[in-house]
């Protein structure tokens, strides 16, 4: 999933203060499970805004909802008749979700509400992990299911590097060597001969090299 | 024991203090309420395990929260005791109480006053 990270309310009040209108918009998905976005934090930054402005005297109307996505032209179209009441939206959406919005409602300024961080799992509650970088050309099956270009700090192919000391990385003594990983994932699965094999110059053109991306499935699209 | 505690203080009772969730606090606060603590049982002695200590943790985020948008983090706090320390129920609201009296009252109420007048 996206994984993001709450914003200080001190940042968000700055971006808003002039607004006197504002809807703040949860999203049930990635940002509600990593406890960034959803509908509880919808209510929780919406009452601390609430009582900010009440007691700077200041008379700004704040109203909540969480859809099930901003990423879908189906869910955001829920706020199609309601989103001229307000000045400004306040989306606690990831980044595509806040985009997504102010596409829609190009009026209507939106500001994000979180700092969207990583594609990344849920370690135990509250630590996130990072597990992707979405370069659009995955090598799990050559690599023990380990990912050296998101766990890697040089996104090598072919490693470990030189800084590989003790199964940790030379960035951090506290993160292991996703290479060091790898090796010990695929002997495991008696596999040591997959990692003999040179790995090629990766085509990083599927990745942010090529611009920005898009998929289109044929079969699928309308 | 027969012992008294200040009356303005309002009892929720809850499950337990682990069910206590920020908004709940912010939601006392924005409806007037000019001081908010959690009585939970003993740390380590949790029937859930870590209710209390979740509450604790909790708390702390309030106040930080209350402090940010000049609530002051200062009217929220947690107590610990054991279902048979009637006393220390008693002596800890009546030190809630002293402590919010020298705070003084909820500025979101006063400013709903002013807003209204």
């Amino acid at each position: 999933m996206i994984i993001a990270d709450k914003k200080p309310i001190e940042e968000i009040i700055e971006a808003i203060k002039d607004y006197k209108k504002i809807l703040i918009l949860g999203c049930n998905e990635c940002v509600t499970v990593c406890e960034a976005g959803g509908k509880k934090e919808v209510e929780i930054l919406a009452s601390a805004l609430r009582m900010y402005f009440l007691n700077q005297s200041k008379d700004v109307k704040i109203d909540e909802k969480t859809l099930e996505r901003q990423c879908d032209h189906e869910y955001l179209e829920e706020i199609r008749n309601t989103v001229e009441n307000y000045d400004s939206i306040l989306s606690l959406a990831c980044g595509v979700g806040v985009q997504f919005t102010a596409e829609k409602y190009h009026s209507t300024p939106v500001f994000p509400g979180v700092n969207t961080c990583f594609l990344g799992a849920t370690e135990e509650r509250g630590v996130w992990v990072e597990r992707c970088q979405a370069c659009g050309k995955c090598i799990l099956a050559s690599t023990g299911g380990i990912c050296p270009v998101s766990r890697c700090a040089k996104r090598i192919l072919n490693g470990p590097c030189g800084g590989s000391s003790k199964g940790k990385c030379e960035i951090n003594k506290d993160l292991a060597c996703a290479w060091q990983l790898i090796i010990d994932r695929l002997k495991a699965l008696g596999k040591l001969d997959e990692y003999e094999k040179i790995t090629p110059i990766k085509d990083w053109s599927t990745d942010r090299a090529g611009g920005p991306r898009k998929v289109i499935r044929e079969d699928v699209k309308q | 024991m027969r012992l008294e505690y200040p009356s303005n203080i309002k009892i929720i009772r809850i499950p337990c203090t682990g069910k206590l969730d920020i908004i709940h606090i912010l939601r006392a606060f924005e409806k007037g309420a000019d001081g908010v603590y959690a009585v939970g049982c003993l740390e380590g002695s949790c029937q859930f395990n870590n209710g209390n200590i979740r509450s604790r943790k909790r708390i702390e985020q309030a106040k930080k929260l209350l402090d940010t948008i000049g609530v002051g983090g200062e009217r929220v706090a947690m107590y610990n005791l054991s279902s048979g320390e009637g006393t220390h129920f008693a002596s800890y609201a009546k030190e809630m109480n002293e402590k919010i009296q020298k705070i003084g009252p909820n500025p979101i109420k006063l400013a709903k006053k002013r807003m209204a007048a």
